[in-house]
């Protein structure tokens, strides 16, 4: 990233996002016409900066996209077009399409003109056919042009181009050719300013170090406009320039210099070479548009010239001697008398200027390997800190040492410390329900029915990953809720709900997680029809009793999908199950409500940050491990008479007359054979969210505390019942358990005999 | 060339540009998003050789930013060169009438822009 | 950084390799030593569930989980077993980091490039595969190791 403009590309992409997200709520506050005059400024302007910024990387088809979309907003803030439900609705699609188009420009992917044709038809017909044409010209890899005034693409009424002229007049062309072989040519140029020019914040003395740039100049000022001083006017122009330019370049450069001028005064160019002065070719004026009377000096002009023959002996006023000469005669435009003006205006000048990139609002934008390397650095002072607390303890300090309590306070701070940094991966979960909006959006347009989303508590934040890892299942339960959850339109009516379906998305805080709430107003889990697919299927037996619950949790079963044709929407293959292991990857759980002709709600609570985790350490077989303590249901030990022989080589254990299947951590994950006899061992219940419980057994129970996570995935890759890796006091490295997987994975083995299978997981 | 210059402009990647243009010709470059923070920066440092504005930005547009420096007596003279996405004829006659100096059309080539704050600033 | 400065600093008359050359199991290999980040003493690394037998474990590396691969048993050979002896060459390649456990470091060597030889066919040797190059210094031969084929085959199904 040491390039610069590759950086600034990257952070476009991210100003493209935020930009892209105000102007998903605009449209949102449109489409609940809540709308104000300054919504579609905000839409507008969202759109114009992607456009800008897209140009300045020849990002072609989103400029061009950006463009015509900006054309209809423009329509529409001008009050040439009425911003109705359709249109909304086709606002909605175009900020769809805008953000597969800042996508594939950022992922570098393929532009398919296919799909964007569509839209862009759209936009089209309500431009009409002329802007659109003139549009494709306004916006060809613009390349830089300077003018005022507007002559720029010969769209500017009344305003001459800049003729291409040749270097010469009529026919002394062919003499000016031979000439300037030998010789440089002559251009003569007369300049006389308005009062505006000066009014503009423009300066004769500068456009004639522009000129001066194109070779030898010599400038006289004609001061004969110039009244007595008791009736001079500051504020007005009086003097008029003449400069005698030796230079190859041309005309056209001599105007260009003027370029920003043009129109604020008069300019006269005249050519002609240094040898041939006799030929004096017409004067080639251009007379602003401004001026009622131009005056017609281009005669006297040339009879004051002097003589240019020779150009060393006639450099009468060189440029930097003239100086002193205009500064009195240009009124306003004294840098030097302004700028103490400007120091008096405010005590705060001088201080104020450390503040010189005067960044806007104060954020900072970081890299995220930078936070994760702090999070980490944080991380490993956590770690050497209970090392501390180690040793301070075994060298034998009392507790009320200042040492000691000094220490504790430097733990508290450590947390402190820990906890703001885990805050700055945080977001707010606002940019993915807005990625909801679409899939509702896309998702009721394919199934043909009315849905309204509504979002609560979007400005809950949560960790960027979880956010990230978080969009997939959730756009698979949102197609799954306009698919299945909400009837159609024609049996809602039939039992008096209206016609559109809702959903709802929620986020909010709850006792140091987050929970995600999607629900719908349809017809709930139509619970005996889910039953007898799981029995179909063979996923359940079929004499087994089950509660409402019970039933509504076999969505989750693998397997199952109660489509009984797949639909385009939701299916895909990816069934519930799926979802639940992605939540579950992250530390959250989901859960399921749903009531008959009210609907169903999923709820997801997750953790705030995936860097640190409340653990239990544990030992087996020599290991030291840390079990997650969210899953964790009551930890117990064993008499003998609570564990049952299951299978011949299982175990159950007896948990108030619940029987729940043992497993025996040091034997699944294969640090050693398993036990003979249980009796006395420690237990930890772990539940899952289907209330599917596991006893686990280990050999002793260390310590509960707080471990910074540290990925494996990374360096190593999946390891079967291992979530992570965390470093603990004593610097060594103990594995983080993944309950979950571990019981899905077990052997449930629990006799040391049939240990052959032991390693087969 | 030791100038110093405000550039303003809503968009975050635009200032970034600007920023890499100006400070890579050795043009000290303060920043504003919008004409009312234009003017904030404007009190707070010394008078800028030049100021580049865009046109289209929240709370005040290019347009009132170019008549409320020119209004105020110790910015009245600063050159003003207008950057905008937007060549129509009307806004740049507009943007002239309220005192800007020159226009340049994103996007932008930042030679020429440096050229051009060198040919307004002498 | 620190290999594309020297590619473009060899202003070249002859292209040279420098490897780190070790021992295992009484064996002369080596690795470039571009993807040598630093050497360490063994440390007693925690054990990974099913995992295979060459993967020794993980230890912590100033704050990251390293996993070691013990080259010997990678290799197919006869692991020392005076283990405090080891010695970890912490190696990184693509985006990966990782130990390699072996008996000692012996030398840094630069070897021209037209000194190294590919490996013959030789199918029945597991260890081929893991063998990139082959050079001889004062009568040892030196094996250069493929890093990419001796880390553990893929991140999502290790076991």
């Amino acid at each position: 990233m040491s390039d610069p403009m590759a950086e600034i590309r990257a952070s476009f992409f991210i100003e493209c996002e935020e930009l892209l997200e105000s102007l998903q709520d605009s449209l949102e506050l449109m489409d609940s016409g809540e709308a104000d005059d300054e919504t579609v400024n905000v839409m507008f302007r969202a759109v114009h900066s992607i456009k800008g910024g897209a140009g300045a990387f020849g990002l072609d088809e989103l400029v061009a996209f950006a463009h015509k979309f900006e054309t209809v907003m423009d329509m529409v803030r001008n009050g040439d077009l009425t911003p109705d439900h359709e249109l909304v609705k086709l606002f909605f699609v175009c900020g769809d399409k805008l953000s597969d188009l800042v996508r594939q420009a950022r992922d570098g992917e393929e532009y398919d003109p296919t799909q964007y044709a569509d839209t862009l038809a759209k936009l089209d017909a309500l431009i009409g056919e002329d802007e659109s044409d003139e549009e494709e010209i306004d916006f060809q890899p613009a390349a830089l042009s300077l003018e005022l005034g507007g002559e720029g693409e010969g769209t500017a009424p009344g305003l001459p181009d800049l003729p291409g002229l040749p270097p010469l007049g009529g026919d002394d062309g062919a003499d000016a050719d031979a000439a300037a072989a030998s010789q440089e040519p002559v251009l003569h140029i007369r300049f006389t300013p308005e009062t505006a020019l000066y009014a503009s914040g423009n300066e004769p003395l500068y456009l004639f170090r522009a000129v001066r740039d194109l070779g030898d100049l010599t400038v006289r000022c004609i001061e004969d406009k110039l009244p007595p001083l008791e009736a001079l006017d500051p504020e007005k122009a009086f003097l008029s320039w003449e400069l005698t330019l030796l230079s190859g370049e041309g005309e056209a450069a001599v105007r260009e210099a003027f370029d920003f001028v043009d129109g604020l005064c008069e300019l006269t160019v005249t050519e002609q070479t240094a040898a041939g002065g006799d030929s004096q070719p017409d004067p080639v004026e251009t007379a602003a548009p401004s001026t009622g009377s131009p005056d017609k000096s281009g005669a006297d002009t040339s009879a004051e010239l002097p003589t240019p023959a020779a150009p060393s002996g006639t450099r009468a006023a060189p440029i930097d001697t003239a100086e002193p000469a205009e500064k009195p005669a240009a009124p306003p435009a004294d840098k030097k008398a302004g700028k103490p003006q400007a120091k008096s205006a405010g005590s705060k000048s001088t201080g104020a200027k450390k503040s010189a990139a005067a960044t806007p609002r104060a954020t900072v934008r970081v890299d995220l390997d930078r936070i994760d390397r702090l999070v980490n650095l944080v991380g490993e002072i956590v770690i050497n800190q209970a090392m501390l607390s180690q040793s301070v303890e075994e060298a034998g300090l009392p507790p009320n040492s200042p040492v000691r309590t000094g220490l504790d306070e430097f733990l508290q701070l450590t947390r402190d410390i820990q906890e703001s940094v885990m805050m700055i991966r945080a977001q707010p979960v606002k940019s993915l329900f807005q990625r909801m909006a679409r899939i509702v959006r896309e998702a009721s347009a394919a199934v043909g029915k009315e849905v309204r989303l509504i979002t609560e508590g979007e400005n809950t934040e949560i960790d960027k990953t979880v956010i990230e890892r978080l969009a997939d299942p959730l756009t698979h339960m949102i197609r799954n809720a306009v698919d299945h959850g909400l009837e159609s339109a024609e049996e809602r009516l039939a039992v008096g709900k209206c016609a559109e379906g809702i959903i709802t998305l929620n986020a909010s805080h709850r006792s140091g997680r987050v929970v995600i709430e999607i629900s719908d107003d349809g017809a709930g889990i139509n619970r005996e029809r889910v039953h007898q697919i799981a029995i179909d299927k063979g996923l359940i037996d079929p004499d087994l009793q089950l509660s409402d619950s019970d039933i509504d949790n076999l969505l989750f079963l693998p397997g199952f999908s109660t489509a009984s044709e797949v639909s385009n929407l939701s299916g895909r293959g990816v069934g519930m199950d799926v979802v639940r292991s992605a939540i579950q990857a992250l530390g959250g759980r989901i859960s399921i409500a749903s009531t008959a002709g009210k609907g169903t709600t999923f709820s997801i609570s997750l953790p705030l940050t995936l860097a640190v985790l409340d653990g239990m350490i544990v030992r087996v077989a020599g290991e030291t491990l840390v079990v997650p303590l969210n899953v964790i249901q009551e930890t117990l030990a064993l008499g003998p008479d609570d564990i049952r022989p299951f299978g011949p080589d299982t175990h159950v254990v007896n948990i108030r007359n619940t029987f729940v299947p043992l497993l025996d951590l040091g034997a699944e994950l294969g640090y050693r054979e398993p036990l003979v006899d249980y009796a006395n061992s420690v237990i930890l219940l772990i539940a899952q969210d289907d209330g599917e419980r596991a006893a686990v057994v280990v050999d002793s129970i260390e310590d509960q505390r707080q471990v910074v996570i540290k990925g494996l995935q990374d360096s190593y890759g999946h390891v079967p019942g291992i979530a992570a890796a965390t470093i603990l006091g004593d610097g060594q490295i103990a594995l983080i358990l993944d309950p979950l997987d571990l019981i899905s994975e077990a052997s449930g083995c629990t006799r040391p005999q049939s240990s052959s299978e032991l390693t087969a997981g | 060339m030791g100038i110093q210059v405000l550039a303003v402009d809503d968009s975050r990647t635009m200032r970034d540009m600007l920023r890499l243009a100006l400070t890579g010709a050795g043009i000290e470059t303060h920043l504003a998003e919008d004409g009312v923070h234009g003017l904030e920066v404007l009190e707070e440092i010394d008078r800028p050789d030049a100021i580049i504005t865009d046109i289209n930005m929240p709370r005040m547009d290019g347009f009132g930013f170019i008549e409320a420096v020119r209004a105020r007596e110790e910015t009245r003279t600063i050159p003003i060169l207008v950057l905008s996405t937007e060549s129509a004829a009307e806004l740049k006659a507009r943007a002239r009438e309220g005192g800007a100096t020159g226009w340049i059309v994103k996007p932008f080539d930042p030679e020429k822009l440096v050229k051009a704050l060198n040919m307004v600033t002498g | 950084m620190t290999e594309e400065l020297n590619e473009t600093a060899a202003p070249v008359e002859v292209e040279e390799k420098e490897l780190l050359s070790f021992l295992v199991s009484g064996q002369d290999y080596s690795v470039d030593i571009m993807s040598v980040r630093e050497i360490r003493s063994g440390a007693s690394a925690t054990s990974l569930p099913h995992s295979p037998d060459y993967v020794r474990g993980v230890i912590n590396l100033r704050g990251t989980v390293l996993p070691i691969i013990d080259l010997a048993k990678r290799l197919g050979m006869e692991a020392d077993l005076d283990e405090s002896r080891n010695v970890i060459i912490v190696v990184a390649v693509e985006d990966r980091t990782f130990g390699l456990m072996v008996d000692a470091v012996s030398d840094i060597l630069s070897i021209p490039e037209h000194e190294m030889q590919t490996p013959p066919e030789m199918r029945a040797d597991v260890e081929h595969n893991f063998v990139s190059a082959l050079t001889i210094v004062k009568d040892r031969m030196i094996r250069v190791l493929d890093l990419n084929a001796v880390m553990p085959p893929s991140r999502e199904e290790a076991a």
